[in-house]
């Protein structure tokens, strides 16, 4: 294997720098690769495929005939950031979630930042993520949302832009981990060499936000974690979560609401629930208030909820901070109630729905990615470049009908990373998903999810669309950062003292 | 623990010890055909076994060996095949991953795995005596794993109650087919033939080697003395139930000799009964009927389980629920 023969074609590369050099962060992986015999890369690739299938690491496909499982397809060469480029989307993220936070809070009670002309009221109003019931409530803690996933791209100018916030319940937490444990044993080697910081601890700090939350402080809260159940896309990231962190996972006929309270069925009879990390959205969480058709929830929660005998993560009306129209604001916002400008800049964005942009936009189709403003998971998207007349004409007709659940955007040039096509290496476009939690104070975990293009060409990343993803390796920069490898390590240099096993006596009974 | 995760422990090792049982009929039938040349091929005793004989009669028909080993190892609408119980069982732990070890997790998939890939390409007639030795083992294996990596609480409990009950069931349909098929061949009693079918019936429950020991010379009460009422080897159906009920006990703490519900009443009925059984006794009065009666009343004890432990009403709201706040 050798990097003489890759071609960055143009595109920025995440390994490969100036003159097909590797950057300087990631040289000891592209040296360990070159020094892989002939048919390593892929033995040790099919090695991976065959762990994630024995895992059961797999998702569910709507659309297609239920239960059907698939494994996210990994690939082996990790995403590599260093540490001093870590520093500022780290902090980029945490002032987001702050302001995001702060605006979330703001809209469901006195609404400044609309009364200042800085977001346009209708757009609030006609959010599909905006909550009437949730207006003038207070979660507690006054956190709206304690966990995130912002979904991070670098454009052909180097650059990190934002392209999108996933408030409501972002996925993909549980791939990061397996992957890194999936890496350490495919590449021990390149582990004890690189300094990775490690992403394991997640699980126990989302436990440790999930109990700050318990309006109960007198007992050990007791948490849950409430699943749509098995035939859901993300299914085994919600029991992976529940069986990492040691709570309980419940669907919601395990739960019903008696005297104020929320119980679970316990063979043992009944038992209080104080806290639900709910993976079900706003609309199905209680039939009661959302949709009463709502076959997943459990009537009558939100009168707990708003009574504060429980928790919810994250707390309802959160959505609305991520309607890609309200996206367009974030910088504004951050501007807004923070007094900064965004560390992180947003990817230029045009708003249906307002004229200038509009006609921008219906000129322009062929250049530009619209999305449709509440959908997610790459769905209700048209990636101009990429499609037909007919395409355009169709997306141009749904713009003009309802302009505002749509935005516009640059086609982004992607930034790539080589990736196992065969017996060589290609390169791929990939994004880059961080996880935020906010609870006594904010965690940006160092690393998250890779996800990647797997076909060529392609810059949709969606694991529903033919997405795989990578490890993320964020590089320590210091020697005080707790690296992956001394993780690993830890313990071998003590002295064990030990008593020594008993053995068998031979041919002496005693 | 939640009653769906008990529930779905509970059925996750049902069907694995399920699945095994169909390997173990299906091998030692293998084995005996092998022997017993010239004789006619006996498969339909084991269609019968499972109880899915009218199922099997519309769709197949006649009982060959090709015919019964695809309906009872991969045939899909079967729901008692080794492939549907093993797709049951690990539906059921996918649903409880958090719950089960993941080492538990990784040997039912594992399982499910070999089978499946197996139905894919028919089996492969040649090696089937080796792909029911692997099944035995896998599920072995996992009883195994379950044991050595899962705390032995609630669930733990849980798994072992429903390994149990189902393995009573099936030593008891063996013993009962199998002892009805043989003893109707009466010119055969006392041929080597007939010694070797009896040995059959042990090889089935994998007691050949330990009757010996007991029992010494193989006889039909010898057998079901060994296989109905033995308390201490493990595949007897008194031993399981006996093993079944301390598991129950300990679930819900009520003190051995007592009950507090159906299930640990019905439970404790059978068990003293087969503690106070003859076979003599049991056999003048008819083995089939006594084992069909059996079979019947274990079910009861698995509805009994369901009622206590799986289908609690939500009682009225007031104050039940408040005093039973986390412990």
């Amino acid at each position: 294997m050798k990097f003489r023969d890759y071609e960055t074609a143009g595109f920025f590369d995440e390994m490969i720098g100036e003159g097909g050099r590797p950057r300087s962060a990631v040289r000891h992986l592209a040296r360990n690769l070159e020094a892989l015999p002939d048919g390593e890369l892929i033995a040790r690739q099919k090695s991976a495929d065959r762990a994630l299938v024995q895992m059961g690491i797999t998702f569910n496909v709507y659309g297609e005939s239920a239960g059907v499982e698939k494994t996210l397809p990994f690939d082996l060469v990790p995403r590599i950031i260093s540490g001093s480029e870590w520093i500022r989307i780290d902090r980029g993220l945490r002032q987001r979630i702050q302001a995001l936070n702060l605006f979330i809070d703001d809209l469901y009670h006195d609404q400044k930042i609309v009364k200042d002309g800085i977001v346009p009221s209708h757009v609030i109003a006609s959010s599909k993520g905006f909550r009437q019931q949730c207006v003038g409530m207070n979660p507690p803690r006054g956190i709206w949302c304690h966990i995130t996933g912002t979904d991070l791209v670098r454009h052909s100018d180097g650059q990190i832009y934002v392209l999108e916030d996933n408030l409501r319940c972002p996925s993909g937490v549980s791939y990061v981990l397996e992957n890194r444990h999936l890496m350490k044993s495919l590449f021990p080697e390149v582990f004890a060499a690189s300094r990775v910081r490690p992403v394991s601890n997640y699980p126990l700090r989302l436990r440790d936000v999930l109990e700050f939350l318990s309006p109960d402080a007198s007992t050990s809260p007791r948490v849950v974690l409430l699943t749509p159940g098995v035939f859901n896309s993300a299914y085994f990231e919600h029991s992976f979560l529940a069986q990492q962190m040691g709570v309980e996972l419940v669907e919601g006929s395990d739960l019903v609401v008696s005297d104020g309270y929320v119980w679970m069925r316990t063979t043992q009879g009944f038992e209080r629930v104080d806290v639900i990390y709910r993976r079900i959205d706003d609309d199905f969480l209680d039939p009661e208030a959302f949709r009463p058709d709502s076959m997943l929830g459990v009537p009558g929660l939100m009168d707990v909820y708003k009574a504060g005998n429980v928790a919810l993560a994250n707390a309802p009306g959160s959505g609305v901070a991520d309607d890609k129209v309200v996206y367009a604001y974030v910088p504004r916002i951050v501007k807004y109630y923070l007094g900064e400008d965004a560390v992180l800049p947003n990817v230029p964005t045009y708003i249906c729905d307002e004229k200038k942009d509009l006609d921008y936009v219906l000129e322009h189709l062929p250049e530009l990615v619209v999305k449709a403003a509440n959908e997610s998971g790459g769905y209700g998207m048209l990636i101009g470049p990429h499609s037909t007349k007919e395409q355009h004409a169709e997306f141009a007709k749904r713009i003009k009908a309802d302009p505002r659940n749509y935005i516009a955007q640059p086609t982004l040039s992607l930034s790539r990373v080589p990736t196992v096509v065969g017996d060589h290496l290609e390169g791929r476009h990939v994004d880059l998903r961080p996880y935020i939690l906010y609870g006594k104070d904010i965690f940006v975990m160092p690393g998250g999810l890779t996800r990647v293009a797997l076909k060529k060409g392609s810059l949709v990343v969606n694991s529903s669309q033919g997405g795989g993803s990578k490890d993320t390796w964020v590089l320590a920069d210091n020697d005080l950062a707790e690296t992956d490898s001394t993780d690993a390590s830890m313990g071998s240099g003590q002295t064990q003292i030990q008593s020594q096993s008993q053995s068998q006596t031979q041919g002496a009974a005693p | 623990m939640l009653s769906r995760v008990a529930e779905s422990i509970y059925w996750m090792s049902r069907y694995v010890e399920r699945a095994e049982n169909v390997a173990r009929f299906i091998d030692v039938n293998l084995n005996m055909m092998l022997d017993a040349s010239g004789m006619d091929q006996q498969w339909w005793p084991l269609v019968n076994t499972t109880g899915d004989h009218v199922d099997f009669e519309k769709r197949y028909g006649a009982a060959t060996q090709e015919s019964v080993i695809h309906f009872l190892t991969f045939d899909r609408e079967n729901p008692n095949s080794m492939i549907s119980c093993l797709r049951a069982a690990r539906e059921n732990a996918r649903s409880v991953r958090e719950i089960i070890s993941s080492e538990m997790w990784l040997q039912l998939n594992k399982f499910y795995l070999t089978v499946n890939d197996a139905a894919a390409t028919g089996g492969g007639m040649e090696s089937l005596h080796d792909f029911y030795t692997d099944a035995k083992l896998s599920s072995h294996l996992f009883t195994g794993i379950t044991d050595a990596t899962m705390t032995h609480g609630e669930a733990w409990h849980f798994s072992r109650l429903a390994r149990k009950l189902e393995r009573a069931d099936k030593t008891s349909r063996i013993l009962d087919v199998k002892y009805f098929i043989l003893l109707r061949s009466v010119a055969d009693v006392g041929t080597p033939t007939d010694d070797t079918q009896w040995a059959a019936v042990l090889r089935s429950a994998s007691a050949f080697e330990m009757y010996r020991k007991r029992q010494g010379r193989i006889s039909p009460k010898g057998i079901v003395q060994f296989l109905l009422l033995d308390q201490k080897f493990p595949r007897a159906i008194h031993f399981c139930l006996n093993a079944a009920r301390d598991s129950l006990h300990a679930i819900s703490g009520t003190p051995m000799g007592s009950f507090r519900n159906n299930g640990e009443k019905l439970l404790g009925q059978l068990c003293s009964e087969l503690a106070y059984a003859s076979v003599d006794e049991i056999v003048n009065t008819g083995l089939h009927e006594y084992l069909d009666a059996l079979q019947d009343r274990m079910n009861l004890v698995g509805d009994g389980i369901f009622e206590t432990f799986f289908a609690q009403r939500i009682p009225e709201p007031g104050k039940q629920m408040a005093r039973q706040r986390t412990q």
